[in-house]
């Protein structure tokens, strides 16, 4: 009652609502809060995933104090800065991706990574970030929907760093950065006869795709998935292992630290593509459940921003971020529970792994500026 | 927010397009997750849980702990210890590099060790070492080689070593009994091997126990008649008897006469049953159950009662047995001097081979025959005890007149020592015999049946106490404080050719007390050396020596006043009623 009494008059109002703290910060608490579940939950599920190794944990949450600084960092400026940079940006993602090529280091027959200093990274990793703000750079000056010329203009932009980082070889990273790109163009309005085109062609193509371009291991991932019973102690054997783990879980689940796939060695790549593998034995299908939703609503906040953002580039911008890390999620889901070829795409924000998170959470101060360049205009 | 201008490019179907992804393709997840999770389909969560559980878990067996088998008063005569046998897996192991550390733990080099995986090469189990001592072996297992594991058992020990060793015999290595009453009562010590379930890793370590599936049932103990202090006692003057003679073998088994209990059973040789390297069977072999010998004159005991059935004789008949030899056929048999005519308890006394032959050739064999097998002798005593003797009593459809003489003093039959002691304890039964145990039973059994009359025994009893005393050929086998009977046999050896010269077995088969009899002890020393092998010489001071001990140890109190410098300050009333037979105690 008292506080009724202390109200500015109704005339003033506005001048009253000074910013908030978290629109002042560029934060969208609801996209920040959702990513802090994610973090804590991804944590614990890393400290069994690991072998309990506290060590794996303290530097998984090293990088996330990474990712951020870089989310307050990116979130922090101007979408219309990020758009006359794009061109920039792009630049020096194909010149990294062409530095890997020549001077590149590598493993297991693939070679992905720059060493700089003693500082190891995946330099595709950054054109994650880097295509969606490309495409919609180019996108947004043209008129749209795209008329053929632009489209033709994009899938070049997309082709480029896209067949590079196939050369690496990389085909999941290569497809999921690809995608990135055509999410812009389909956000732009993409004309139907477009899209029906390019199924028509997926489909005549894959034919000569499956015989001339898959490499071997690629083939042998597809198979294996079709029937992954037929190499038990070889290619079959991470399906078989994790589908094993999913389902010995239950509804209840074997309780944490207690999963007998993921705590005995049986289960491979636990603690980072196959994690989810580990949630499913040790939390059950409520786990399961309970992570697909933080996702969910993440990428809804995520569509929410970009629906709703101000700019036709911040709309695809932001739009394509989040149908990309849609695709991370559903593709790694997929994968482990075997609807999907195994192609090494780790769950974004719960698997080990440092870089992913950095540009991920980069990825999410995009949103965040794009929801506050909305927000701000509000006031 | 939703107040926010929409100069949206972006069309309504393409919105939805995008939400319809966005719910079709978790949807799709759920289902599939459902489907493994949760569902019970044909490939769904059982078959995945069952086969989850088959890479983890694993059964094993809980071994059974084996019955203790103690003496009459609970000693332990046989234990089972935890141990711990370690394996290997010789296909893990021979990746290790550096096999120093675990040659060195199971005192071998490491190129032994390494020369060993190599010949079990296409095996997945060998044993490296069985039954260490538990500390032993967790010291090895902590070091973590690869494909070492370690298996709990039990191992069997035996407290009282050799002076039980032959009657209550071995286990082997696996916990099985191969001798003896381990043998013998095998299914009744064993018990039941549980199982429990364990979680193992890939690598195939074991890394907890989810819980027992079925416990162990533990085997059920076995309680013996014998009494390990009558026990000892007895092993102790067998050596003391096999070091005083220099004889190769014997044996001296002490039985309760009412109970028909085996309170004790000790042979000569020995072995070892806890350190079983370089045994033999002539160690191994309980003498006083497998081993059947002659039993020579302890036989004209029954002789005895043969005669007396008949009722042509009593104890007092005189008998002529000058000059001292009397032939029979183309043998003569002849006694140490010429007793001239004597009374057949005498005969006994004396042992004559004279005064029973002239008996034996007057009842004919078949009397003899009949109080012999009523007395068991040629049957199974039917212990049950692995290797057991029947022994064996002729039966011929003609008999010459040297074989019914030779019958009478116990040459061309065969018994055990037990069955001696067994067939003697009728005497001191009041003529009833009652049936042989191992195992303790504490009172007398209801199932013994009566062969001679309790007047015929008391008879019977009379004269081996004779044979005692002053005339008799056993007054080295009287017992100070106490009257005792027996009777002596000294047989020759039978070796290739027939009877030997210069081998003997010297026997005694005794009772004491005389009076109210507790046990019957026989002793049977094999090839006594000297000049003291006969069965006055050889047998009898031992069981004046044992009697001595086990009446001590059974708390019988003396017959006979103990000498005078002793009982001065014992009141007269305590010393009157034992004074009858006070002549003997000299």
């Amino acid at each position: 009652m008292g506080d009724y009494v202390r109200q500015l008059p109704e005339a003033s109002a506005d001048l009253a609502r000074r910013p908030s703290l978290a629109l002042r910060l560029h934060i969208d608490v609801p996209l920040l809060l959702l990513l802090l579940m994610l973090t804590c939950f991804g944590l614990i599920v890393l400290y069994s995933a690991s072998g309990t190794q506290l060590g794996a944990v303290v530097r998984q949450g090293q990088y996330f104090v990474v990712g951020y600084v870089a989310m307050i960092v990116a979130a922090q400026i101007d979408l219309q800065r990020y758009q006359r940079w794009a061109p920039w940006f792009y630049l020096l993602g194909v010149g990294l991706l062409l530095a890997v090529m020549f001077v590149g280091v590598g493993a297991k027959g693939a070679q992905r990574w720059l060493d700089i200093g003693g500082f190891r990274f995946q330099p595709s990793e950054i054109l994650k970030l880097v295509m969606p703000l490309a495409v919609a750079w180019y996108l947004a000056s043209r008129a749209l929907p795209p008329r053929f010329s632009s489209v033709a203009a994009c899938l070049a932009l997309i082709a480029l760093p896209s067949a590079l980082i196939l050369s690496q070889p990389d085909l999941g990273t290569a497809l999921l950065i690809a995608a990135s790109g055509l999410f812009v163009v389909f956000m732009a309005g993409l004309s139907w006869r477009y899209i029906g085109g390019v199924v028509v062609a997926v489909f005549l193509s894959a034919w000569p795709a499956w015989i001339y371009v898959l490499k071997d291991y690629q083939k042998q991932r597809i198979l294996t998935l079709l029937n992954p019973e037929s190499d038990k102690l070889g290619a079959g054997w991470n399906i078989i292992q994790s589908k094993t783990a999913i389902g010995s879980g239950g509804w209840e689940g074997k309780g944490w630290l207690n999963g007998t796939q993921s705590q005995l060695d049986f289960l491979p790549e636990s603690h980072t593509d196959f994690i989810i593998a580990v949630l499913a034995e040790e939390f059950g299908l409520r786990g399961v459940l309970a992570l697909m939703g933080i996702y969910l609503l993440i990428i809804l906040r995520g569509f929410w921003i970009g629906f709703t953002a101000s700019t036709i580039f911040g709309r695809m911008v932001a739009g394509s971020l989040t149908l990309t890390f849609f695709v991370y999620v559903f593709v790694n889901m997929g994968m482990v529970a075997g609807l999907l070829p195994v192609v090494g795409v780790p769950l974004p924000l719960v698997s080990a792994g440092g870089t992913s998170v950095v540009t991920l959470m980069a990825g999410f101060g995009l949103l965040m500026a794009a929801s506050t360049e909305q927000r701000g205009l509000l006031h | 927010m939703s107040r926010a201008p929409r100069k949206t490019v972006i069309a309504p179907w393409r919105f939805y397009l995008v939400v319809i992804a966005l719910l079709a393709l978790p949807t799709l997840l759920v289902g599939r997750v459902l489907s493994l999770q949760v569902l019970d389909t044909d490939r769904g969560r059982s078959f995945l849980q069952n086969q989850g559980d088959l890479r983890s878990v694993r059964n094993a067996e809980i071994p059974a702990y084996r019955g203790v088998i103690s003496d009459r008063r609970g000693e332990p005569l046989a234990v089972s210890t935890p141990v711990i046998s370690l394996w290997t897996d010789p296909a893990i192991l021979a990746g290790v590099e550096d096999l120093s550390a675990l040659a060195g733990a199971l005192e071998t080099t490491p190129s032994a060790l390494r020369e060993r995986l190599d010949n079990y090469a296409g095996k997945r189990f060998i044993y490296l070492q069985r039954h260490l001592v538990p500390v032993a072996a967790r010291d090895i297992l902590a070091l973590r080689i690869p494909g070492v594991y370690g298996k709990r058992e039990y191992r069997r020990f035996y407290p009282a070593g050799e002076v039980v060793g032959q009657l209550v015999g071995f286990t082997n290595t696996d916990g099985a009994g191969i001798t003896g009453l381990e043998l013998a009562y095998d299914e009744w010590l064993k018990g039941v091997p549980g199982q429990k379930q364990y979680i193992k890793d890939l690598h195939g370590d074991a890394v907890r126990d989810i819980g027992v599936l079925e416990p162990a049932r533990p085997g059920k103990d076995l309680r013996l008649s014998i009494d390990l202090r009558l026990q000892y006692l007895h092993h102790q003057e067998l050596q003391r008897a096999m070091a005083l003679t220099g004889a190769s073998a014997g044996t001296i088994v002490t039985l309760d006469s009412h109970t028909g209990e085996v309170l004790a059973m000790v042979n000569h040789p020995v072995y070892n049953p806890n350190s079983r390297r370089g045994i033999t069977p002539a160690q191994t072999r309980n003498r006083a159950m497998t081993d059947m010998y002659e039993p020579g004159s302890t036989m004209k005991a029954f002789t005895l009662v043969a005669a007396l059935e008949s009722g042509r004789y009593s104890t007092e008949t005189l008998i002529d047995t000058s000059p001292g030899r009397i032939r029979v056929g183309r043998k003569v048999f002849p006694d140490p001097r010429d007793y001239g005519e004597i009374t057949v308890s005498r005969i006994i006394e004396k042992s004559s081979q004279v005064g029973v032959t002239r008996i034996a050739l007057d009842l004919g064999h078949q009397p003899i025959l009949d109080v012999f097998a009523r007395f068991g002798i040629g049957s199974m005593l039917a212990t049950g005890f692995p290797g057991e003797s029947a022994g064996l009593l002729p039966n011929r459809e003609r008999w010459s007149d040297v074989e019914k003489a030779t019958l009478a003093f116990g040459y061309g039959l065969t018994a055990t020592p037990l069955q001696l002691a067994h067939a003697y304890s009728a005497f001191a039964n009041d003529g009833i015999l009652q049936p042989v145990s191992l195992l303790a039973t504490g009172q007398p059994g209801t199932d013994g049946t009566r062969i001679i009359s309790g007047d015929l025994a008391a008879q019977v009893l009379t004269v081996l106490q004779r044979v005692t005393e002053e005339h008799g050929t056993a007054r080295k086998a009287q017992v100070p404080g106490y009257h005792v009977g027996g009777k002596t046999g000294t047989v020759h050896k039978v070796g290739p050719g027939g009877y030997q010269d210069n081998k003997y077995i010297a026997l005694f088969a005794g009772i004491a007390p005389i009076e109210d009899p507790r046990f019957v002890t026989v002793v049977i020393i094999n090839e006594p050396q000297g000049e003291a092998y006969g069965g006055g010489a050889a047998a009898a001071p031992v069981f004046s020596r044992v009697a001595q001990g086990t009446l001590r140890l059974l708390n019988v109190p003396p017959e006979v006043p103990a000498p005078a410098e002793l009982t001065v300050a014992a009141p007269a009333s305590h010393t009157s009623g034992a004074i009858p037979r006070a002549e003997v105690s000299g």
